[in-house]
């Protein structure tokens, strides 16, 4: 199944996982201790974040931990750019059409 | 003259606010927004544009639109519409956005829908629009810009090039 950062980010529960592990690296157990959750369903948040390739982990000992990949996260904000993209263009076209009419009016 | 665009993003609650002043008075900017005519004039992101198929323009009607490509090709087959939620003439109007068929049937696109109110503002031969379009989370803006794209990535990066271009030239001036 291919995910994306955007499956990612649709759950608050990712979203505050992405927000602890922004600050430092941490082990499956440190994050579960900041959620009122099952640590079954804090694993499986952290299968899909390294699915969407947002966490990478790293080996210390016999401990795992878990760190953001700051590069993925600036998707988002792409695609917000775009967005106002976007919409800058279709309001320049408007800006022509009501010139061209307020023009024919006269 | 300099018209005043505005572009914010609340990721909490996943809500894009956008205002944005155009130089005519309100009777105009409100048809350019609720006309058909004229939104297909000017609403389809360059180089496609918006062709019609049907509009409604009262509370429980709906327009019903497809992004066509230069070629007048609606390659995704699908078509975006937008239901009127509420209407206050030449004040507001709200509309529940989602994407369909070709015959406006609803279809799973990966995308909810999202709820866009748009507010007008009557000023001195200025009219202020206010635009706040609330999306399900902020992962379906990926299915909302991509609409229309068939070539999406590429046409997604020429967009993005001119961002980088104009933001340099800002910059320098």
């Amino acid at each position: 199944m291919r995910r994306d950062i955007f499956q990612a980010i649709a759950d608050p529960t990712r979203r505050a996982i992405l927000v602890l592990v922004a600050v430092q690296a941490m082990t499956p157990n440190a994050i579960a201790e900041n959620f009122d959750i099952k640590r079954q369903s804090i694993s499986k948040h952290l299968r899909i974040l390294s699915e969407c390739d947002l966490l990478a982990q790293k080996q210390e000992g016999r401990e795992i931990f878990y760190e953001l990949k700051f590069d993925k996260m600036k998707e988002i904000d792409i695609w917000l750019d775009q967005f106002r993209k976007i919409m800058e263009e279709r309001f320049q076209t408007l800006d022509e059409l009501l010139f061209t009419i307020k023009n024919k009016k006269k | 003259m300099n018209l005043l665009f505005d572009f914010t993003v609340d990721k909490d609650t996943s809500t894009i606010y956008i205002t944005r002043e155009f130089a005519a008075d309100i009777d105009l900017v409100w048809d350019a927004f609720t006309k058909a005519e004229m939104l297909d004039q000017w609403m389809g992101p360059k180089p496609y544009r918006v062709q019609t198929k049907e509009m409604d323009f009262r509370e429980g009607g709906r327009w019903l639109f497809a992004m066509v490509s230069p070629e007048n090709v609606n390659a995704s087959g699908r078509c975006s519409l937008a239901e009127f939620v509420k209407i206050q003439p030449k004040s507001s109007f709200t509309t529940r956005n989602s994407f369909t068929d070709e015959n406006g049937n609803p279809i799973d696109s990966g995308f909810t829908f999202s709820i866009t109110t748009y507010t007008f503002k009557p000023g001195d031969g200025i009219t202020t629009v206010h635009i706040a379009k609330k999306m399900a989370n902020l992962a379906e803006l990926e299915q909302f810009t991509a609409f229309g794209y068939k070539e999406g990535t590429a046409a997604g990066m020429r967009n993005l090039d001119e961002l980088l271009l104009s933001l340099v030239r800002e910059i320098k001036n």
